[in-house]
């Protein structure tokens, strides 16, 4: 099977390369002292900024290296484990925003749910599960260049956003979380609840059987 | 009998090559120093003695540099206890395999691994693993190479993982997560990945349709599992595993098991998804499938399959852990903690008190008695198909569970503790859960008494000439 890099593949490249500088850009704009009085009691997270700035850069570089494994495999099932090591890493990433409940839930439901149900889905409905990708060049130039397109607004929009200090302070406990679900937040929490019921009643629709004449 | 095992003669010789040839080497080198001293009937006692001499020294060290010096040094602490996690974590299946097969010898009337060290086949495991270790490295030659090799290890770091919010004791934890409980989900969650990946990865029809039952059994019993745990964190109010553990800390009486009738059934419910999340017991129809046709891990030999075993003993203990924590008292002892403030604070206090009081010796004994009960359960009850196991997911578990949600969210507005009623009734479950322990040690006592009348001398005396 020949290898097709063609100018989507080249796209893929500029898009993880400027989301890279991106990070380090943003990296550089936060101040690194507030590293200090952000008391993780998350995880005593060593409060060292050099270890903090290591672990970012090196968690968002895997990020970056799963997601394009995500796009560059060829075969279906490697896809969904780079789209698992993707979600991993951004779980650990929400860990070292001391945002540990979103890190467990992210893990719980993305890595442990999604990811299942979408290998499941897979599996079961393809064909042949050892079917390769064959792309065509007509297709890879559409790609290339809704990639490039997005990679540029991105990049402006980011680099002109205005990012606000980062609030010192303990990360909310999730007794305060609930208690805002449950009345602040009450009507978005109670429209996600319903679709979930859309879901599953469309679910079991879908695979009823047809009563026997 | 010879000092050690001689090959006949005329066996073909195995051909090692580069690194397989060195492990082998050392193997056999080791073997042949160690056969001799080991068989010796009284090895084991020394060698158990020394094991359990050491785990006490290396465990007072730690509780008493924790307070003292390790707080300076959070490195040097975080290393500690990787490495102390790490050896726990390599021993407990270790030591569960063993386990294993003689509980599984006693309960059919023979008395399990006796031959291999001297005393009631001790060494067995640890010769198991040196055997894994010599096999033969095979990969299908239709496996993904990359998945095939990767899936063992996705299969054991989400378990070992999940030891980091796992509280042995109030302070005896890695990190202090504050969501502890759903960490621990979720990383028993990503074990389905694995599965899905050794099944797929070793490219053969009857692996993947194995996995996909595997995997559906696994995720579908995590509902009925987190709905049966949701009760205990809102009679607690917190997701902290360590702060569950310490509201328990009254006396066996408050214990979350019998604090509201719902919460004693949450408990067999919960322990009754964690057997089928850890693909166990009655719900272990992959694996059975595996000695007949199929399952995940039926490509998989020596070390790679030993790995996936040794994520299903330390999902075991993970699973049991979970349970001692949420309902049986963590690492409360049966005795209030009141009662051992009179003690006073110094060394010997302070060891008394770890040993009388709570610890995490209570926590490893009640953790391994709950693995004893999944043992017995594999080796007692038929496997049962996968249509009834989805039945008894989807149509008993799931209404049960939710059931039990409402109706003990009924008994925590409406019976708070205060009220006499809810007393009444914590002491009766208290005292019907204490006769089931004493019945079941009565039932023990009696069946060691009459051994040789009840299941045969067989079981019993040992074969003349061993």
């Amino acid at each position: 099977m020949t290898k097709r890099r063609g100018l989507g593949f080249g796209a893929m490249l500029l898009l993880a390369g400027g989301c890279c500088l991106l990070a380090c850009a943003a990296a550089h704009g936060q101040d690194a002292a507030p590293a200090a009085e952000q008391a993780a009691e998350v995880g005593q997270l060593y409060d060292h900024p050099v270890v903090e700035s290591l672990l970012f850069y090196s968690l968002a570089a895997a990020t970056v290296v799963a997601a394009l494994g995500v796009c560059i495999a060829r075969d279906i099932v490697r896809m969904a484990i780079w789209l698992f090591v993707t979600l991993s890493t951004v779980a650990m990433l929400y860990f070292l925003l001391a945002a540990p409940f979103l890190g467990a839930i992210q893990l719980i439901v993305y890595a442990g749910g999604t990811l299942v149900l979408l290998v499941f889905g897979v599996m079961l409905t393809s064909r042949s599960p050892w079917i390769r990708f064959e792309v065509r060049p007509s297709e890879l130039l559409a790609a290339g260049a809704a990639c490039l397109v997005l990679l540029v607004g991105l990049v402006a929009a980011l680099l002109r956003a205005e990012w606000p200090e980062a609030a010192a302070g303990e990360s909310p406990r999730v007794a305060t979380l609930g208690a805002e679900l449950l009345t602040t937040y009450l009507v978005p929490f109670e429209a996600i609840s319903v679709l979930l019921l859309v879901v599953m009643i469309a679910a079991a629709y879908l695979v009823r059987q047809e009563p026997k004449e | 009998m010879t000092r050690f095992w001689t090959p006949w003669e005329g066996r073909p010789r195995p051909h090692y090559s580069g690194l397989s040839a060195l492990l082998a080497g050392l193997g056999r080198g080791v073997y042949r120093v160690a056969a001799p001293v080991v068989r010796h009937r009284w090895f084991a006692a020394p060698v158990f003695f020394g094991v359990v001499v050491l785990g006490v020294v290396f465990v007072w060290l730690c509780g008493l540099f924790n307070e003292a010096v390790l707080a300076d040094y959070p490195v040097l602490r975080d290393l500690l206890v990787v490495t102390g996690l790490a050896i726990f974590v390599s021993l407990v299946p270790v030591f569960c395999i063993w386990w294993e097969r003689k509980v599984a010898g006693r309960m059919q009337s023979r008395c399990g691994v006796m031959r291999v060290g001297g005393w009631h086949g001790w060494a067995q495991s640890p010769a198991d693993g040196i055997k894994c270790l010599t096999k033969e490295d095979l990969v299908p030659d239709d496996a993904d190479p990359v998945l095939f090799r990767l899936a063992p290890y996705f299969a054991l770091t989400p378990v070992v993982v999940a030891f980091v919010a796992l509280p042995f004791g109030t302070y005896w934890v890695f990190r202090h997560l504050e969501v502890g409980l759903i960490f621990v989900l979720g990383m028993l969650g990503v074990e389905v990945v694995a599965v899905i990946m050794a099944g797929w990865a070793s490219a053969s029809k009857w692996t993947v349709f194995g996995a996909m039952r595997e995997a559906c059994q696994m995720v579908s019993y995590e509902i009925p599992l987190g709905i049966a745990l949701l009760l205990p964190v809102m009679t607690v109010g917190t997701l902290n595993l360590a702060e569950i553990g310490n509201a328990q800390a009254g006396g066996w009486h408050t214990w979350l098991v019998f604090r509201s009738p719902f919460l004693f059934v949450a408990a067999l419910v919960y322990f009754i998804t964690s057997l089928a999340s850890c693909k166990r017991a009655p719900f272990d129809l992959p694996e059975g499938e595996s000695e007949l046709v199929g399952g995940y891990h039926t490509e998989y030999s020596g070390m790679r399959w030993a790995l996936f075993f040794f994520a299903e003993y330390v999902a075991m203990f993970v699973v049991s852990a979970l349970a001692v924590i949420l309902f049986f008292g963590g690492w409360n002892s049966v005795l209030p903690d009141r009662w051992g403030e009179v003690l006073g604070d110094g060394y010997l206090a302070r060891a008394v008190r770890g040993v009388v009081f709570g610890g995490p010796l209570w926590f490893l004994v009640k953790s391994f008695l709950l693995i004893y009960v999944q043992m017995w359960l594999r080796w007692t009850l038929p496997r049962i198909r996968i249509d009834q196991v989805l039945y008894a997911c989807v149509q008993v578990m799931l209404p049960l569970a939710m059931v039990l949600l409402l109706g003990h969210t009924l008994w925590e507005l409406w019976l708070p503790p205060e009220l006499i009623a809810a007393r009444v009734v914590n002491v009766i479950l208290a005292v019907i859960g204490a006769g089931l322990l004493l019945a079941a040690l009565a039932v023990i006592i009696r069946s060691r008494l009459n051994a040789r009348r009840l299941v045969g001398y067989l079981a019993v005396d040992l074969l003349p000439g061993a």
